[in-house]
């Protein structure tokens, strides 16, 4: 018999019982909740005169539709506050831990599970939020859930399931300087499209996966949603166990080393099988650009705007036309020509400190170019915030032009004051460049921390190995 | 949840790849605390060609001609023809929400992202996998013949074109029985709830570290 991938074993200790059909009933250990998916879930609960199966599982969170501007006065849009007020006060009323959001642990729910040490190898993690899949890059088996799922999580602490596949994602060598993880995974999507993980979990592996730090792995994992599959993992190793120690929510003392000797056995067997592997060279990754309008119309720092006539697939073709039109692009232009007018530094893919170190260290001692109406970072959490701010990265990027702003999703997604005017263009380290997806109207190119903040200092896309060179 | 087991009715094509859930509702629109409400800002920006904001009066928006949902011929229309990948991205179920209230049960495409496919399901929207040149049929045959409706006939898992062809298709037995029942799968996951019990007490022996706080 062949062996377990680590998908396998963490659908195993989980399982609670299973039908003929392959319908599964998966025990929940982590759920993460904040104020846009969860209202209508906990009134479902109250209607039907349910009680949540377990309230230490949960932690809550406002981000999505929070302030990123000075909170001491509250929210001034009056639907947004009734939406994060709901939140607070189904958690008092039912005694679940949430970091309300003058807390200084507040932040993007993605940032804070890991950032707290709620988030642990072996757990199943989900929320209410399709990047639910970051947290995979603890070897925990993490994914979203809708509104529904989100009731049924907390009637019955379980979810029913069918077992995805087995894809593995392999990235071997060596990144270049100036390339990074975000780049890793947009090159992924790029590969294997939006749809290619669909039905799948996806386990990333490789000596490149192994060199990334936890906050990489966090991005990678964090967009394997936008290539379909609901949850992305990688193996525990040392870098996962020497993040977690000491953190907050952390097993501490006998508990830890118990919990260690766990977590080691938490990666594929050598004789594992998958239905699908794939492959990347990690060396002959160059800095990535998305130029449409869904995260697989990318392409290369180097290369230019590709042209729909040379697609044969009529229904794509017409679909890179549309993306074409939405952003004002013509084919056959030089990615680096590309002149944004925004910057967006945050998110759940990009916002923690390393993504700002390394944003920060390409400005360092620069102005924003002329051309740059809006420079925004917003750190995903208040810990993250202080924790740069000790740093001294705040200092470097307002000196730049940059505004630093409170935590939360914020031009990610456009639910509070922050976001584009129609015919915008930003650089963001955002996940997702849909048609309005950061305002109405406004264009997004998904690019590195590095990448958004070198374009916000040019006022052009510029290759990030070439600064570093 | 809403039952369905045959439905007849006018079928709409949405001739795109990945249609993502920002599109279906856009952000602004999350901002409400219940499941109903949101039909009329279905699509609101390929819809209408002002910007649209909760609350407002959706007589006076000023609607995009050009975009199916306001063409005279797919006026209501049930059942949805899409393109590969749809409902991908966001995991909001507001988007299964404004499909139905907005009138839509059926929506057929080559392929439906994984969490939109589930959120579908549990609140009966009734979603079909056919293959690629299936699709390609239903969208020349909806476009060539205005008022054109088709039979979906779950129980028997069929759909019946006008011309009295049929087109099989494949449902999990599990979701097409809870789509014929109207099942809520709370309860019926309620009823192993001793099994859980029994389930969440080993695995805080195994793992105890997981039940500390
Ligand atoms: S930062 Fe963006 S992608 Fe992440 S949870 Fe918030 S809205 Fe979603």
């Amino acid at each position: 018999m062949s062996g377990k991938t680590l998908y396998d074993k963490l659908w195993d200790a989980h399982l609670v019982r299973q039908d003929e059909g392959g319908m599964a009933l998966i025990y929940i250990d982590r759920h993460l909740i904040h104020e846009v998916t969860s209202p209508q879930a906990f009134e479902g609960l109250r209607l039907a005169g349910r009680k949540p199966w377990r309230t230490d599982s949960i932690l809550a969170v406002p981000d999505h539709n929070v302030p990123t501007t000075d909170r001491s006065l509250g929210i001034s849009d009056p639907v947004s506050r009734l939406q994060v007020e709901t939140l607070d006060q189904n958690c008092a009323e039912l005694g679940i831990t949430e970091f309300l959001m003058n807390d200084p642990r507040q932040g993007i729910v993605h940032v804070i599970g890991p950032e707290q040490g709620a988030t642990l190898p072996g757990m199943t993690v989900v929320c209410g939020d399709s990047h639910t899949s970051t947290h995979g890059a603890f070897g925990a088996l993490a994914f979203g859930i809708g509104t529904s799922d989100v009731e049924h999580v907390l009637a019955t602490q379980c979810l029913i399931l069918k077992k995805s596949g087995n894809l593995e994602i392999r990235v071997d060598g060596q990144l270049a300087p100036g390339v990074s993880a975000k780049d890793v995974v947009l090159a992924i999507i790029g590969k294997i499209g939006t749809a290619g993980g669909t039905g799948f979990a996806i386990e990333f592996s490789g000596s490149t996966l192994r060199s990334l730090s936890m906050e990489g792995r966090m991005t990678v994992c964090n967009m394997a949603i936008e290539a379909g599959a609901r949850s992305g993992m990688v193996a525990v190793d040392d870098t996962t166990i020497n993040y977690l120690a000491g953190r907050p929510y952390a097993p501490k003392g006998e508990l830890w080393d118990l919990a260690i000797k766990s977590w080691k056995a938490l990666h594929s067997d050598p004789d594992a099988s998958f239905d699908r592997s794939v492959s990347l060279d990690a060396s002959t990754i160059p800095p990535q650009v998305t130029w449409g309008t869904s995260p697989e119309m990318v392409v290369s720092i180097d290369q230019v705007v590709p042209d729909p006539d040379n697609e044969t697939d009529s229904v794509k073709r017409e679909g890179m036309r549309k993306a074409l039109a939405y952003m004002d692009l013509k084919p056959g232009t030089p990615i680096t020509d590309i002149r944004p007018d925004h910057v967006f530094i945050g998110s759940c893919t990009n916002a923690r400190i390393e993504d700002l170190r390394a944003a920060a260290a390409a400005i360092r001692g620069r102005k924003i170019a002329r051309g740059i109406k809006q420079a925004l970072v917003v750190p995903g959490s208040g810990l993250v915030k202080r924790q740069a701010e000790a740093e001294g990265l705040d200092k470097i990027f307002t000196d730049a032009g940059f505004e630093w702003r409170e935590p939360g999703c914020s031009m990610c997604l456009a639910m509070n004051a922050d976001r584009l005017a129609p015919g915008d263009r930003c650089a963001s380290t955002s996940n997702r460049n849909f048609e309005g997806r950061q305002g109405q109207g406004g264009r997004t190119h998904l690019v590195s921390p590095a990448m958004a903040a070198a374009a916000a200092v040019t006022g052009h896309f510029t290759d990030t190995r070439r600064e570093q060179a | 949840m809403i039952k369905i087991d045959k439905h007849h009715g006018i079928v709409m094509p949405l001739d795109r790849h990945n249609v993502d859930t920002d599109a279906i509702i856009p952000k602004q629109f999350l901002k409400s605390i219940k499941r109903s409400g949101f039909g009329h800002n279905l699509f609101d920006e390929w819809r209408y060609h002002d910007h649209g904001e909760p609350g407002m009066d959706p007589a006076s928006r000023k609607k995009n001609p050009d975009f199916v949902l306001n063409q005279p011929r797919y006026e209501g229309a049930s059942i949805l023809l899409g393109r590969h990948n749809f409902g991908c991205g966001s995991s909001r179920e507001h988007a299964v929400w404004a499909l139905i209230d907005h009138g839509f049960r059926v929506v057929i495409a080559p392929s439906f992202a994984d969490i939109f496919y589930n959120n579908a399901r549990k609140n009966g929207l009734l979603c079909i996998v056919l293959d690629e040149d299936l699709v390609d049929l239903l969208f020349r045959e909806v476009t060539q013949n205005p008022g054109y409706r088709i039979l979906v006939d779950l129980p028997t898992q069929q759909i019946v074109l006008p011309n009295r062809h049929t087109i099989a298709f494949d449902i999990d037995p599990f979701h097409k029985e809870c789509h014929i029942r109207g099942l809520d799968d709370i309860g019926l996951t309620l009823e192993h709830a001793t099994e859980i019990r029994a389930f969440e007490e080993k695995r805080r022996q195994t793992a105890p570290w997981l039940f500390n706080n």
